[in-house]
């Protein structure tokens, strides 16, 4: 459900646009089903971690890895961008993990673990933050679309497919490259990849609500337009709107993690974990851990958020719960 | 049907449309001067000034444009700024053939690993089988392809000596086969995932209670009956895969040392060679675009429901 | 049931257009030429297949389908042609009960929301909606409790009781029932029909009641319109219609329902084949392929809406026609007022804005 961008664009129930049109493969349990309002969501949501030991597991690691990222500074034991004179071996080797440096040092004599921690920050913040942009972008966009239908719609809809058409790492790239690395620009540019996928997502919900009985019941009463998308139809699209997002910050990690390995995220002395894949590269007979250890980081933090996103669909639409969880 | 089909004809066109605009819009924003670019560092002034004319850069914007719409429809993707003149269509038609085996190799993979791991968890649910390919789905879901290719490449090229280290060479498919896994691996494990939630959706139903009662064989009915659900989500995502294959997977090309278009993509955003990447940039789209085309067709073939409802 | 009716309708069309082929539209006529009227304070019930139109006639009154001809008055005011602020204004006068009690209330609004959301319509301040709410709530027979209670948390026939309360916070004239009690259990059912007769002798609220079930209309109906492929074919008070069905069309129907005995009926006339489909209607009478005695007539000249011998309106060539000086036996008194028929044009401009 992740988009490591060589792979395949993230659309776990493609909603289609008329591009790629009919059957609509909606999440649609996310809006019909009113788990929301029953009282006691707090309660359930407890009652639904107890009995789920993986959820329960993964949305502890999303708790810590939030807390590593707010309080990075006080964690690392060091500075991440200081190169310890003392941090290559004699003959310029990165030094191995021992008693100073618990996770060894980088090339640059840099202590590994304080550039995880730090880079763990990087990560979530751009991921949560592109994430979050991306869904504003889309839930204007694809709202509007789905709710004003006609001439509208089409013309939305068509400037989402061109957008979508586009191959998103190499406008990233080129982006980046005319624009200059920094992670404002990283962020941007993942926001600009994302946002399509959640338009056509709540247009294809806003479709499907503008059905629904209690909202032709409150066009009949009188209630405006506005009100209607405000107080019908919007909170009915927060379940999906929660689910897509915790998957699509699994999304924005991965490709954030691909530009900084082609050198063109975050800035060069900033740490990040795809950035320190890419210079432990050369180094993976002599100093495999430093492979390793950022690769490993992402695996954890994107399969986190991805098992913590499936538990949020199952908790949010019980129906598809119980199929063999 | 073919009411619907002509409008979505025109609807592919309009956003192929949409696509040239931009790729053609796109060299505009691109700081510096092409004409320089072109002409080297070390021209002068006037060089640079024949050059911009004769690349017609000193013509308005819409009249850029038509020329620019002209010779796209005779194929002219333009002349390389930093390649010494080579034409884009012809470098790009090079790296081609690697990025198509890499795309189609890549979808193969999805294919054969996501759909058999599927069934076969939607078969026993929650037995060993099930929880394990869960797992490794949803691990191949969340490796970065870049650092699975190196991981790859340096337990079982390097250690192992089982595949080559990069490049291409004799067998072309050797040095694929690692490539094309790293790239499927993703979409395999969302493919499994996908194929399981909707074959146990399915089994759930009423007719399949109906054929159980009858006395099919689960295994029946889980091949001819269920099976069939499947394949609408698996065709969206197997044709947006293809596309955006087709557009050229830069990392993987970098990470294995192949000269795909994505490659050519990079390397020409690296010198600012603009019709090169506008050329990359525009194939790409244009393949997506016609694949998910491709697709809305498919449906119409695989799924009655939707043929009817087409008119 | 004197003076002005409170609806007034006049040769109401509803058109689709569907889509066939490469750019070619077909007209689905859902409803084809409609009038009738409802005094105030009195139930009109609409009677029909699936796919008569009946639907769609209550669902253009309220404007969710938008008319493509004919007028609709409501309390004097034409509102067929009403746009933005004035429609917004019109909504308040005609309100909807509909079938579903399960998707016509927010399930993720509570019971005070929902009500509180027409009350707001009607420009009530929020601190006093809580106690209108519950005044609405008492009078559907509902205890006030239940304001913090969502949808998911109540029966049926609650919400049902919760949608009338919710139509009622904006004082309608008209009340449009689409198959209000359709989805309730027989048991609540009941309930909530007395409820509707309630409500309307106490507020002399006015309405519009759609069913296909027979039993049903007769028990809440003053007058009833039967209707076939868009068309009324049958016209008249309660007791007319079902008492001395007319058209062969609710003959049958009636005989269908086992409690409703037609008298001087000779025989059991059953209904056979299928409805026709609305796109392309038979030509004539659209029930003459189905109609036990129909003559050649019926096959080329559509029917109008004519007086029959037992008082009330029917559309078709075999039943006899009122003979046209007698005032007796036939009239009856509550027989519907316009005299409906063919292609009334827009009313006048001078209507008074009630």
């Amino acid at each position: 459900m992740t988009a490591p961008l060589d792979q395949h664009l993230p659309d776990p129930a493609a909603v289609p646009s008329e591009a790629v049109s009919d059957p609509e493969l909606i999440a649609a349990g996310l809006a019909a089903e009113p788990t929301l309002t029953q009282p006691g969501l707090g309660r359930r949501t407890l009652e639904s971690l107890r009995r789920d030991p993986v959820a329960l597991i993964s949305v502890l690691v999303v708790v810590c890895l939030a807390i590593v990222a707010i309080f990075a500074p006080e964690l690392a034991p060091y500075n991440p961008l200081h190169a310890f004179p003392n941090g290559l071996a004699a003959d310029g080797a990165p030094v191995h993990p021992d008693s100073t440096f618990l996770l060894g040092t980088d090339p640059n004599g840099r202590d590994v673990l304080s550039r995880m921690i730090f880079g763990a920050r990087v990560s979530l913040l751009v991921g949560v933050v592109a994430t979050g942009l991306a869904s504003i972008i889309g839930i204007i966009i694809g709202g509007i679309a789905g709710y004003a239908g006609g001439v509208t719609e089409s013309i939305l809809m068509r400037l989402t497919d061109v957008v979508l058409s586009f191959p998103i790492l190499l406008f990233c790239i080129a982006l980046i490259a005319i624009t200059g690395p920094n992670t404002r620009n990283v962020v941007l540019v993942i926001a600009f990849g994302y946002w399509t996928y959640l338009a056509r997502i709540v247009r294809g919900l806003v479709l499907s609500l503008k059905e629904r009985e209690f909202v032709t019941a409150a066009r009949t009463l009188g209630v405006s337009h506005a009100k209607i998308l405000r107080r019908h139809i919007l909170p009915h699209l927060v379940p999906a709107i929660i689910v897509y997002s915790t998957l699509g910050v699994a999304t924005s990690i991965l490709i954030e993690a691909s530009l900084s390995y082609l050198g063109i995220g975050v800035p060069i002395p900033q740490a990040s974990w795809g950035q320190m894949i890419s210079q432990g590269q050369e180094y993976f007979q002599t100093a495999p851990w430093l492979l390793i250890a950022p690769g490993v980081a992402l695996i954890i933090t994107v399969l986190a958020f991805n098992l913590a996103g499936d538990w949020l669909t199952d908790l949010l639409d019980p129906a598809t719960a119980e199929i063999g969880r | 049907m073919t009411g619907w089909l002509a409008r979505r004809l025109a609807q592919m066109i309009i956003v192929v449309f949409g696509v040239v605009t931009l790729a053609f819009l796109f060299a505009y924003i691109v700081p510096g001067n092409p004409a320089r670019l072109v002409a080297g560092p070390n021209a002068s002034p006037e060089a640079v000034a024949s050059i911009a004319r004769q690349l017609g850069l000193d013509r308005p914007l819409w009249s850029q444009y038509v020329s620019y719409v002209g010779r796209l429809a005779h194929g002219n993707l333009g002349v390389s700024f930093a390649l010494q003149g080579r034409s884009v269509s012809g470098e790009i038609w090079h790296a081609l053939p690697y990025t198509v085996l890499l795309a189609i190799g890549g979808v193969i993979w999805e294919i054969a690993l996501g759909i058999p791991i599927g069934i076969a968890a939607a078969y026993r649910p929650r037995s060993i089988m099930d929880r394990f390919s869960t797992l490794g789905a949803l691990v191949g879901l969340s490796a970065p392809p870049f650092w699975l290719g190196l991981m790859l490449l340096y337990y079982l090229g390097y250690k192992l000596t089982l595949f080559p280290l990069s490049g291409t060479g004799h067998p072309l498919i050797w040095y694929l086969i690692l490539p094309t896994f790293t790239l499927g691996v993703g979409g395999a494990a969302w493919y499994s995932r996908m194929v399981r939630t909707t074959m146990l959706e399915v089994l759930r139903s009423p007719y399949i209670e109906f054929a159980r009662l009858k006395g099919m064989p689960e295994r029946t009915i889980l091949l001819r009956h269920a099976l069939r659900h499947v394949l609408t989500p698996v065709i969206t995502m197997l044709g947006m895969d293809l596309g955006y294959f087709l557009g050229g997977v830069l990392i993987i090309e970098s990470v294995f040392g192949l000269p795909g278009v994505g490659q050519l993509a990079y390397s020409a955003i690296d010198t600012l060679d603009i019709p090169m990447i506008t050329g990359t940039v525009l194939v790409a789209a244009v393949f997506m675009v016609v694949m998910s085309f491709v697709v809305d067709v498919a449906y119409t073939l695989v799924d009655p429901r939707v043929r009817l409802s087409r008119r | 049931m004197t003076g002005e009716p409170i609806v007034d309708v006049t040769d109401l069309q509803v058109h689709f257009r569907v889509r066939r082929g490469l750019v070619g539209y077909q007209t689905v006529r859902a409803v084809d030429g409609v009038s009738f009227t409802i005094a105030a304070g009195q139930t009109l019930g609409l009677a029909g297949e699936s796919g008569s139109g009946k639907s769609t006639v209550a669902r253009s009154l309220v404007r969710i389908n938008q008319p493509t001809g004919g007028s609709i008055r409501v309390g004097g005011t034409e509102t067929a042609r009403l746009r933005g602020q004035d429609l917004r204004a019109y909504r308040r006068r005609m309100q909807m009960v509909y079938q579903d009690p399960y998707d016509s209330l927010d399930p993720r609004m509570s019971v005070l929301e929902a009500i509180g959301e027409g009350l707001a319509v009607r420009g009530m301040a929020r601190a006093q909606r809580r106690a209108a709410t519950e005044d609405l709530l008492r009078r559907v027979n509902l205890p006030v409790s239940l304001t913090s209670r969502y949808p998911g948390q109540l029966s049926g026939g609650q919400r049902q009781r919760v949608s009338i309360a919710r139509a009622l916070a904006v004082s309608p004239e008209v009340i449009v029932c689409d198959e209000a009690v359709a989805a309730l259990d027989v048991s609540i059912r009941a309930q909530v029909l007395n409820l509707l007769k309630d409500i309307q002798a106490d507020a002399g609220v006015s309405y519009l009641f759609i069913s296909h079930d027979l039993s049903t209309l007769r028990f809440m109906a003053d007058q009833v319109a039967i209707m076939y492929v868009g068309r009324l074919v049958e016209y008249g008070t309660s007791s007319q219609v079902f008492g001395q069905p007319q058209h062969p069309y609710t003959k049958a129907l009636v005989a269908a329902v086992p409690e409703i005995t037609a008298t001087g009926r000779t025989g059991r006339t059953r209904l056979t084949g299928e409805p026709p489909n609305p796109a392309d209607p038979p030509p004539g009478c659209p029930f003459h392929p189905r109609c036990a005695v129909a003559i050649d007539i019926c096959k080329t000249l559509r029917p109008t809406l004519r007086r029959k011998v037992g008082g009330q309106f029917a559309a078709c060539h075999v039943a006899p026609d009122e003979a046209p000086a007698v005032s007796s036996q036939g009239a009856t008194p509550g027989t519907p007022g316009a005299e409906p028929g063919p292609a009334i044009g827009t009313p006048s401009s001078s209507e008074v804005s009630a």
